[in-house]
């Protein structure tokens, strides 16, 4: 039985259609992330799930009950908010048994509960303090541990960690992975960080304009984007879009992509990855879609089996993150950027040759940004 | 801002000494009328009628003072101000609670449970904050009229309460929308409803508004007159119209040294009330207006 099942909900402040027609299902155990940028209805979706705010149409399941007119507190579920919103007069220890008093749980029972969820968080020696004298990275523990005392079904985070730190953000991250791989709670997840995204979810839902655009696992979101928009939104440095016209090529296809004071670039679209609709599309404009890492260095090997395609450009900008160089080289009529591994000597002006792995590139339509290939 | 770095030029010296001996002047002047106020309610009569306004008392009493608390007429009697300085308190001490306590309850209604007509219901509240008190005195008479709670201390404590409304709305709404939501939030998702919210999350943050709506209240209903003297009866007078019908008295010399005494008494709890916590007022004004 799904956890939580979200059902054409819509929701309207006014004439304004902030959500519309959003379904969704998860199964007990799952970490699905609503991901978008600012204004897409993610946390509107979050406070909608969490009962905060009415729906105008739809219903929300949760373990198979229909609670979209239910409170908050009658939903079972927790929330771990942005503000992290821990009361300011309570200690730690009545913050986190705060719920579980409301909820009438006998002392002795909440007590167990708070000494076994500050465990679980390293927070036993702060259950004393106040909010005010703690530091971030601690009031977000804090807030989790609040939530996870009560066991409750459903977990909802409302963009936990963009408060933190880089760093710390990167630690609580992996925590909160840690924690859900071990206690296996269902949790929703709202944050415009889709490094976030990539790294936590078992499912992915990219939201824009109050519509899902695509819900999937991060693989699939990231390696099969259903348009321009999802492609673009995950992954950085995001995914090169560059102008192409689709071409035939005995029988196959090919990509020309012209750019200013250089030679023209004819890129063979690869036959295994031939879609039914390219026929129609044949000498009009398209955007082709390539990943940093699809470009290597000419005598790196390439991931995937295709031997790839040797085009070369002058590069106009080197970026050095250690781990590994961003080049951007104009391409068509943009500069684009490729990842090459960090021992390339190459300087800003030099021609270099690189491969591209036209094996996973992809192939958008100009006008409406769906995806064609 | 101990740590502004200025220029200790001798023209910035004299600049900075010309602008303290402008402000020592004008605090000077400000205080005079309470100095002459104090020293004139401990001389004898015969001083004040022989000496000049300023000169210091050369055999000071304690006599006018006793005098204003017990002795003196206002009006038909002879008693004092001191009852009517205990009238005061039990109409003071009331109506500041329960005007707090519900502008309190409509602050946190109108900013954590927003409904519609909300910010309507607000104005509106606002528009009390600038309602003349002349305006409202005959409507008002009828009313605790029908409620049969005229010329009663009820009827004077009801009257207050309902013109500070507005007024400690006004301060709790402001207070309380600096607060998060999510706070609120957080605490119904904990299974806490519209007062336990108030009473565990809210309230125990409220200290400084608290003190702001207490000492403006205070204030405000302590030094009324024209409510006091329109809707009390010769028992349930506050100090204010007591003051004025001892000052109005005339009979026989006019004793400026009581009359003074009187007004000290009669202004003593709001100064006390101010000194003790003026801090806390200033505090609570401006909290919430720089974070941290």
């Amino acid at each position: 039985m799904a956890a939580l099942e979200i059902h054409n909900v819509r929701k309207e402040f006014g004439s304004e259609r902030v959500l519309k027609d959003v379904s969704i299902s998860i199964d007990s155990g799952e970490f699905l992330i609503l991901v978008g940028p600012s204004g897409c209805g993610k946390s509107t979706l979050m406070n909608a799930i969490a009962g905060l705010e009415p729906v105008t149409s739809g219903n929300i399941y949760i373990d198979g009950e229909d609670v979209t007119w239910r409170t908050p507190a009658d939903r079972d579920i927790a929330m771990v908010f942005q503000s992290y919103a821990l009361y300011p007069s309570m200690t730690v220890r009545q913050n986190i048994s705060f719920g579980l008093e409301m909820r009438k749980v006998p002392k002795a029972e909440r007590e167990a509960a708070v000494e076994r969820v500050a465990d679980l968080l390293q927070i036993t020696h702060l259950l004393e303090r106040k909010p005010a004298q703690l530091s971030g990275g601690q009031r977000q523990r804090v807030a989790m541990g609040r939530a996870l005392a009560r066991e409750p079904k459903v977990y909802l985070f409302d963009e936990p960690l963009s408060n933190l730190d880089a760093k710390l953000r990167v630690d609580m991250r992996t925590e909160i992975k840690k924690l859900h791989q071990r206690l296996g709670t269902t949790i929703v997840y709202v944050t415009h960080d889709q490094v976030e995204a990539m790294t936590l979810a078992d499912c992915i839902a990219v939201m824009r304009d109050g519509h899902i655009l695509q819900l999937g696992s991060p693989d699939e979101v990231y390696n099969n984007p259903v348009d321009m928009f999802v492609a673009g939104f995950m992954g950085s440095p995001s995914m090169n879009f560059i102008r192409a016209s689709l071409e035939d090529d005995n029988g196959g296809y090919q990509l020309r992509i012209v750019t200013p004071g250089e030679d023209e670039l004819v890129l063979p679209w690869p036959e295994e990855r031939i879609a039914a609709d390219m026929a129609e599309r044949l000498n009009q404009p398209v955007i082709l879609g390539l990943r940093p890492e699809h470009f290597s260095e000419e005598d790196e090997r390439l991931t995937s089996q295709a031997e790839g395609t040797l085009l070369s450009a002058s590069v106009a900008v080197v970026e050095p993150t250690g781990a590994d160089i961003l080049l951007r080289l104009p391409l068509g009529e943009q500069e684009v950027t490729a990842r090459v591994g960090p021992k390339c000597a190459v300087v800003a002006g030099e021609r270099l040759s690189l491969r591209v792995d036209m094996g996973r590139a992809i192939l958008f339509d100009a006008g409406t940004e769906q995806r064609i290939a | 801002m101990a740590n502004v770095i200025r220029r200790q030029t001798p023209a910035a010296r004299l600049g900075r000494g010309l602008l303290y001996g402008v402000l020592i002047l004008a605090a000077l002047f400000y205080i005079l009328p309470l100095v002459v106020m104090l020293m004139t309610s401990v001389k004898p009569l015969s001083e004040i009628s022989a000496g000049s306004l300023l000169s210091f008392p050369q055999n000071p009493t304690f006599a006018p003072w006793t005098k204003a608390w017990g002795e003196a007429c206002t009006g038909m009697r002879c008693d004092g101000v001191g009852g009517y300085f205990w009238n005061s308190f039990a109409i003071v001490i009331p109506a500041v609670l329960i005007s707090t306590t519900i502008g309190a309850l409509n602050g946190y209604a109108l900013t954590k449970w927003r409904f519609k007509g909300s910010e309507l219901v607000f104005a509106l509240m606002l528009f009390g904050c600038f309602i003349p008190f002349q305006v409202v005195l005959l409507p008002m008479a009828q009313t605790l009229g029908w409620l049969g709670i005229s010329s009663s201390r009820a009827g004077l404590i009801l009257v207050h309460v309902v013109f500070g409304i507005a007024f400690t709305t006004l301060f709790f709404r402001n207070f309380y929308v600096g607060i998060p939501n999510e706070l609120v939030s957080a605490a119904k998702l904990d299974g806490a409803g519209f007062f336990r919210i108030f009473w565990r999350i809210l309230l125990p943050v409220s200290a400084p508004i608290i003190v702001v709506s207490v000492i403006w209240q205070f204030t405000q209903i302590w030094n009324d007159f024209l409510f006091g003297v329109a809707f009390s009866a010769h028992n349930t007078q506050p100090v204010t119209v007591a003051l004025n019908n001892l000052v109005n008295t005339s009979t026989g010399v006019r004793e400026y040294n009581v009359d003074m005494a009187a007004a000290m008494i009669a202004a003593l709890p709001t100064l006390v009330v101010y000194v003790l916590a003026g801090k806390y007022f200033v505090r609570g004004l401006t909290a919430g207006s720089v974070k941290g």
